[in-house]
């Protein structure tokens, strides 16, 4: 037999992986090699933990690893016998012409049924056990955990540090114990970091904590495994394991120098917002924010509206208000009272207006971008645009990647 | 000793029987009949196949692009749904029951009909009437794109049409409650004279146990599914954390019920995979007991696992451990089935036509989907595999490769019996093949799928698992094909079939010694009790090219009787 017959199961396509950088329906964060799967690639190595899983990026990943596989093989052993028995009695035993007679067999005995009744029970036991104790092993929270608060709704993920900054792809610190203490402003959702083995589903109306030690620094893939909507599948961004916490921070705080108004409004709105409302014209879940302060009136579902700062705080607190047209209700958006205040929403609103014109705006001049390059926060001539920033970062990424 | 003119008209092919007694659509919507109403069933459920079959091969079409725009978003959700609603309620746990159940029981305890026809009837306008809902979620409340499993707060949110589907799955309910009591009461006041419980064919101890899941379970999913339908109307606050309410409540309801219909839809499977094993070796089925007794643990275990479908919903973790132990304990069960029936096959006389090859299948197919339920039970594996393609593929495995290979294997073993006429068996085998291969081609890659991380419900991807979606999607065509090909070889031998004698296969239970298709009674004359797995009690009758009982065969011609071995 062939075994490299299923080479069609090789995963690393380059091309496909090419086309999602370019894609622009690709609204989710995924990792930019978007492969996380370093390992064996071909069924071929069926028998190598590293065919089955994507790479072990937590300390209780090769845990899990190793009970799958030893599940694997005895099931495997225990399927190749049963196949194998079947198929051989099938041949040998096979009806020939007429001859309907069986040949004299037994079709009882006890002591061979309790044999195999209970002696398969004892493998039972030990995958109990070995599930049982790495299960609790995923549980335990160490005492110097660094806590995340993890907030999922419709269809975004919001992670607040210990520091107080916040963003919406989780970066943590390599061999840092983490808790992540999370709760949903909606529905269900789940969060599952496969590189890690770990997932906890996110239920409203209460907390839920997931506990991870990451061990190796890198792009890994978090998704939202609890069905949640139209756009359950968009609900998808990255964990970054950053090898020290200065790394981590220079990914996740806003940098004071640069302290305009639409500035701190652009993370609002990426925190906030960006997981339904888009800023380069095209329509998600929300409508897009870039031509709000282009139109002076908005048609909505009761006839038009003023575009106007009243507007846009109503739109935030009090969504169900006035909703634009072609939006139904079941897109409708969660209010945003008690969660962003009135000076929350004044600097969006900067934000909102820069977009349509920069030069509107008190520092307008100077480049979005929520990350600075490097270490140089003064420096304006960093980046010019998001996009930007994202398609320079995934021309290298590759790269880095393979020589990993 | 028979004459051979009493012989003729009992076993030989009648001018009457129950499809040709009265004619006319009344004789038909207002039949008492269980074997006409047997049939309503099958055409009934199997149209509900095609239909969810239909959906499931437009979501395989929409998922061989990452980033596919065949259907938006919410079709997507609206389609899944659907498919798994339709499927689970309105064929899965009424096929094999109600279908070849209803037909088959009253027959094998030599019964006229089932204890109460009335009910029987009744049952099967409750599934029009529920299904009917579900049709008017689809036509009339905006789809619905809930997952069939209606979790809480989505559902309560979702504009789409929960109200009518839940309703639907309520009535759906009281249907399979119908059917369950029916049977539980049949077998345990209408067996033969002599027919003892230890004389039960296997598949009527695979539906007694079913049935008591039926009875027990199913009132709770319809308390869960009223109560929802409350929350959402009026804001009751039992699972709605607005209003003090909590949603993982929900999940342990609806799980409650289930998870123990799991077992509706495999026990019966197991039952017909008996028959068919045994039958088709010529021997006497291997440890019988140890079959029945373990088709009554794992309806009493299939109760205490729901939790296992919830070990990351936030349940608290000493339940969590609980569940996982009796979970590996249905194992034991299983296990012990699969080994009887291989034990079965050896030193048989193995026929390997269409429906003995659907039963090899299924041990294959039930191998893995059993197999594979040990990895989603250890728990630590779980949280990994839990709502990933691995789960997908798993159940899968079970209930298509499961429910669905036995019900197309039973149908292929009764149809004889059925409708008086035989099937091409060249082809049947074909269709087999077809529903093997498309099976393992669909599902196997989503096992790699799912351990490596992909979540189910997904109508975007990411790119890396495009490869498995597209030869998933590529089996699925085969399935269905496969499937299709099945029924059609069936429907066509049930009209131009050549004519078959009432026991063509030599089984020895008692349906099998009514004429082919039966008489509107059943038997016209008292059939003999014998051991169901003693098949040296039917002997070969060469004028009718059929097996009968020795008792009414020419005493001339019977050959004597085999030595009974005995250990």
């Amino acid at each position: 037999m062939n075994l490299h017959l299923p080479l069609l199961l090789q995963t690393s396509n380059e091309e496909i992986i090419k086309r999602v950088e370019e894609s622009t329906l690709s609204g989710t964060k995924v990792p930019q090699s978007s492969i996380e799967h370093e390992g064996a690639s071909s069924f071929a190595q069926f028998y190598d933990s590293s065919y089955w899983f994507p790479e072990q990026a937590s300390t209780f990943a090769s845990s899990v690893d190793f009970l799958y596989m030893w599940i694997f093989w005895v099931s495997t052993i225990f399927f190749i016998a049963i196949v194998v028995a079947m198929v051989y009695f099938c041949v040998k035993y096979r009806r020939k012409g007429d001859k309907i007679e069986p040949l004299p067999s037994s079709s009882h005995n006890t002591l061979i049924e309790i044999a195999w009744s209970v002696g398969p029970s004892v493998l039972l036991v030990y995958m109990f056990f070995a599930g049982a104790s790495g299960y609790f092993d995923s549980k335990i929270s160490t005492e110097n955990a660094e806590e995340i608060y993890v907030t999922a709704s419709r269809w975004n993920w919001v992670f607040t540090y210990p520091n107080g900054d916040s963003s919406s792809e989780l970066h943590l610190v390599k061999n840092q114990p983490t808790k992540l203490i999370m709760q949903s402003t909606d529905v269900l959702h789940s969060m599952f970091i496969p590189a890690f083995r770990q997932k906890m589903d996110i239920v409203p109306g209460r907390y839920t904590y997931a506990y991870m030690v990451p061990t190796k620094s890198g792009q890994y893939r978090l998704s939202c495994t609890e069905y949640c909507g139209r756009e359950h599948s968009k609900m998808r961004t990255l964990a970054e394991v950053h090898d020290t916490p200065e790394e981590r921070q220079e990914n996740t705080q806003w940098l004071e120098d640069e302290y305009y108004p639409w500035k701190n409004g652009e993370r609002i709105y990426k925190i906030n917002c960006s997981g339904c409302h888009k800023v380069n014209g095209e329509a998600a879940t929300g409508p897009a924010l870039n031509l709000l302060y282009s139109m002076e009136e908005r048609p909505v579902m009761d006839g038009k509206v003023a575009v106007n700062e009243e507007y846009v705080l109503e739109s935030i607190w009090f969504p169900a208000a006035k909703v634009v047209e072609g939006y139904g209700p079941v897109s409708k958006m969660n209010s945003f009272k008690g969660k962003l205040t009135q000076d929350d929403v004044n600097q969006v609103i900067a934000y909102l207006k820069y977009l349509n014109n920069p030069a509107d705006v008190a520092g307008g001049d100077i480049a979005s971008g929520l990350r600075a390059e490097g270490g140089d926060s003064g420096s304006s001539e960093a980046a010019t645009t998001t996009e930007e920033v994202k398609t320079e970062a995934s021309e290298e990424e590759p790269a880095t990647a393979g020589d990993a | 000793m028979a004459t051979a003119e009493i012989r003729n008209k009992i076993f030989g092919t009648p001018e009457t029987n129950y499809l040709n007694c009265t004619k006319g659509w009344k004789s038909w919507a207002f039949t008492l009949d269980h074997k006409r109403i047997g049939v309503m069933y099958l055409i009934g459920v199997t149209a509900a196949l095609f239909l969810a079959g239909a959906f499931a091969l437009v979501l395989r079409s929409h998922l061989i692009k990452f980033d596919s725009g065949m259907l938006s978003y919410d079709n997507y959700n609206k389609m899944f749904t659907l498919h798994g609603a339709v499927m689970v309620f309105a064929f899965i746990i009424p096929s094999v029951p109600a279908a070849l159940g209803n037909f088959v029981l009253p027959m094998m305890l030599g019964a006229k009909d089932v204890a109460f026809p009335r009910m029987n009837l009744a049952s099967f306008y409750l599934w029009i009437a529920g299904t009917g809902c579900l049709m008017a979620a689809i036509l009339f409340g905006g789809g619905l794109d809930t997952g069939w499993t209606f979790y809480t707060p989505y559902s309560i949110e979702t504009e789409t049409g929960v109200i009518y589907a839940t309703f639907g799955a309520f009535i759906l309910g009281f249907s399979s409650i119908f059917t369950g009591l029916n049977f539980l009461v049949t077998v345990n006041t209408m067996r033969s004279p002599g027919q003892s419980w230890f004389k039960l064919p296997l598949f009527l101890w695979s539906l007694y146990a079913t049935s008591i899941i039926q009875v027990l379970a199913t009132p709770v999913l319809g308390i869960t599914l009223l109560m929802l339908i409350a929350e959402k109307t009026m804001h009751i606050g039992i699972f709605d954390p607005r209003y003090g309410g909590d949603p993982v409540l929900f999940q342990h309801f609806f799980w409650f019920y289930s998870h123990p219909a799991v077992y509706i839809m495999i026990l019966p499977a197991m039952g017909i995979i008996s028959e068919l094993i045994s039958v088709y070796s010529q021997k006497r089925i291997f440890g019988y007991s140890f079959i029945a007794f373990s088709s009554v643990a794992i309806a009493l275990l299939g109760f205490l696992v729901w939790g296992h479908h919830m070990f990351t919903s936030g349940q608290s973790p000493i339940v969590t451990l609980i569940f996982s132990a009796i979970t590996f304990t249905v194992a034991i069960p299983s296990a012990v089935k699969v080994f009887n029936w291989l034990a079965t096959l050896f030193k048989g006389s193995i026929l390997l036509n269409t429906p003995m090859l659907y039963a090899l299948s299924f041990i294959f197919l039930f191998g893995i989907g059993g197999l594979t339920g040990l990895f989603l039970g250890a728990l630590s594996v779980d949280i990994h595999l839990h709502d990933t393609y691995f789960v997908v593929a798993h159940f899968h495995f079970v209930m298509v490769g499961g429910t669905l290979t036995a019900l197309l294997g039973g149908l292929y073993h009764w149809w004889p019996k059925m409708f008086g006429r035989m099937y091409n068996d060249a082809l049947g085998r074909i269709g087999c093949a077809l529903v093997f291969i498309g099976f393992n081609v669909t599902f196997f890659p989503q096992f790699v799928m799912g351990a490596r991380g992909m979540p189910r419900r997904y109508a975007s991807y990411d790119p890396e698992f495009q490869i498995f979606h597209q030869i998933s999607t590529a089996g699925a065509f085969v399935l269905g094909i496969g499937i299709l090909m099945a029924y059609a070889v069936l429907i066509y031998a049930a009209f131009k079939g050549p004519k078959c004698g009432s026991n063509p296969f030599r089984a020895a239970s008692m349906e099998w010694q009514s004429s082919s298709p039966p008489d509107f009674h059943n038997f016209i004359h008292q059939p003999t009790m014998n051991d169901p797995y003693d098949f040296d009690s039917q002997v070969y009758d060469e004028e009718l090219d059929t097996f009968i009982p020795r008792e009414f065969a020419d005493p001339d011609k019977v050959p004597p009787r085999k030595e009974p071995v005995h250990h």
